[in-house]
């Protein structure tokens, strides 16, 4: 993979920082740069056929129906989805997941049911199934993981005896980069009668995910960690689960009639897509599968699986650091860590300083926090941009911060 | 980088003079910080006359958070109740003789704010009076 040729697409690491210091971009888990082509794709709507999808009867709304429409069938094909009408655009990965908690959620679960999740889960996969629990009376347990960083999955199995009803895990962890087997936790949750909710936020982006394949029955991603823009995400959902459900949002486009006696809805995936959407951000989405295609989501998971086997041998030179999660080979292109005796919060600014961009806090990961007696902890992310240079810049920068304090 | 990570503030944070627990103590306050989770305790002692004779500050945070704790009890020790009402976020930015970010100014405010919710006898932090 070509990574110099590959960073010449996307302007914004161009750009220099404190007082000209080349930007060294470590934080793709939050938000992923974009390349040129994703930026010129919604321009090229905004300045050549702009128009609302789905009712113009002119030209211009025609091409932009055409255009949104498409993009539904590449991010179809991307994920290895067969029917694109299971595919529903929401605003991200924490939209899809409230609107299966709202929908199938409300219309199937009832008092003392169980709802299966994970220690290692972003807030967006834990906050829905509480409120619901709370509305609903229902159950909430935490499947939990190893002191290595994985599910453990004796427990995961031991939990599924109490047959719950829905199994919500993440593909991949955003703090410890663990990948879990998610066909198999698929296939034994269908076994205990169970639905699968995977969160795809950090998995679509940089592996080869093939939905069909997996199984799952609803999967949610969003187009902004992915070099597409923000504002717009997906969720599949499994077409017999999809038109049993109830509508999510009311309003235009989620109708098929509406009288002065009620509604009924539209077909899926439209009944789920209220209002004007994001027709902008699904063309630059569009763009955004086809600029990864071109490079191939095989290639980019080994250069991602290379940066974190180099970082995970060149890090633990720092003096203090104790890095988070398992070995390499069980992660995906994200490393967390915490240095002693110094806040994540100043070892970011120093950081920052160096033109380096972590993150550091929680990561929306609060109780997987808690679990590992943690405050906070720092997070470097890997993506097809970022090369061996930044991973010696991080390392050099993180001598600094030590020296800062010593 | 320097001027952030200044002398003054790597040593109120590793060596700070007012950490730790008043005995009996008239005014107390604690608070976090619900973006890095960093938590601020104060605890005041006073005399008749109502002037600060003793002050400490208990919890965990950044070198920002920790050294703007400690440098402003430093300061109030012998002051009047009347006169930490009236102090204010430039007096914290005084003391760390720093600028900060909007982000970072959050951690450097956090023990203003605890410390005038505790002079003020409140059941809930104002952000307003930080």
């Amino acid at each position: 993979m070509n990574v110099v040729k590959i960073k010449k697409d996307f302007p914004i690491l161009e750009r220099t920082i404190h007082d000209g210091k080349c930007l060294v971009y470590l934080d793709s888990a939050a938000t992923s740069q974009k390349p040129r082509s994703i930026i010129q794709a919604m321009d090229n709507y905004y300045n050549k056929y702009n128009a609302n999808v789905h009712r113009g009867i002119h030209l211009l709304a025609e091409e932009a129906t055409q255009m949104y429409e498409l993009a539904r069938k590449k991010i179809a094909a991307f994920v290895g989805v067969k029917d694109s009408s299971q595919i529903i655009f929401t605003r991200n990965t924490t939209e899809s997941i409230n609107l299966i908690a709202r929908t199938w959620g409300w219309k199937y679960l009832n008092e003392g049911d169980v709802i299966l999740t994970t220690e290692m889960e972003h807030h967006s996969n834990i906050v829905p199934w509480f409120t619901l629990a709370k509305e609903r009376k229902l159950i909430v347990k935490f499947i939990k993981i190893t002191n290595e960083g994985k599910l453990n999955q004796k427990h995961y199995q031991n939990l599924l005896e109490l047959k719950p009803k829905i199994v919500a895990f993440t593909h991949i962890s955003n703090v410890l980069g663990t990948i879990n087997p998610a066909k198999k936790m698929i296939e034994l949750a269908h076994q205990a009668g169970a639905i699968t909710v995977v969160d795809g936020a950090q998995s679509v982006p940089h592996l080869s995910v093939r939905i069909d394949d997996l199984g799952a029955d609803f999967y949610a991603f969003s187009a902004h960690k992915m070099c597409g823009p923000t504002g717009i995400g997906i969720l599949f959902g499994k077409k017999e689960l999809l038109e049993k459900m109830p509508s999510f949002l009311g309003g235009g486009d989620m109708i098929k009639k509406v009288t002065f006696d009620g509604f009924s809805t539209n077909s899926i995936p439209y009944k789920f897509e209220a209002g004007t959407p994001a027709i902008a951000q699904a063309i630059g989405f569009g763009a955004a599968v086809d600029y990864l295609s071109s490079i191939g989501m095989e290639r980019i998971f080994a250069h991602e699986k290379t940066l974190i086997k180099y970082a995970m041998e060149s890090l633990p030179d720092i003096p203090g650091i104790k890095i988070i999660g398992p070995s390499a080979e069980d992660r995906g292109g994200v490393i967390s860590f915490t240095i002693d005796q110094i806040h994540p919060h100043d070892v970011a600014q120093i950081l920052d300083e160096s033109g380096i961009a972590v993150r550091a806090g929680h990561h929306c990961a609060m109780p997987l926090h808690e679990k590992l007696h943690l405050i906070a902890s720092t997070r470097a992310s890997f993506y097809l941009y970022n090369t061996k240079d930044d991973i010696d810049e991080l390392k050099m920068g993180l001598l600094r911060v030590h020296k800062v304090f010593n | 980088m320097d001027d952030l990570y200044r002398e003054i503030i790597i040593d109120h944070y590793k060596n700070p003079r007012h950490k730790g627990r008043v005995d009996k103590s008239d005014f107390s306050f604690e608070d976090e910080n619900p973006l890095c989770g960093d938590h601020i305790q104060i605890e005041l002692r006073v005399d008749e006359s109502q002037n600060v004779v003793e002050a400490k500050f208990d919890g965990h945070g950044c070198a920002i958070s920790i050294s703007a704790a400690d440098l402003l009890l430093d300061s109030i020790v012998g002051k009047s109740i009347e006169d930490l009402k009236k102090l204010k976020k430039q007096d914290i930015l005084d003391l760390l003789g720093i600028e900060l970010s909007p982000v970072r100014l959050k951690c450097a405010l956090l023990s203003l704010k605890v410390l005038k919710a505790a002079v003020y006898e409140l059941q809930e932090a104002d952000d307003n009076l930080a």
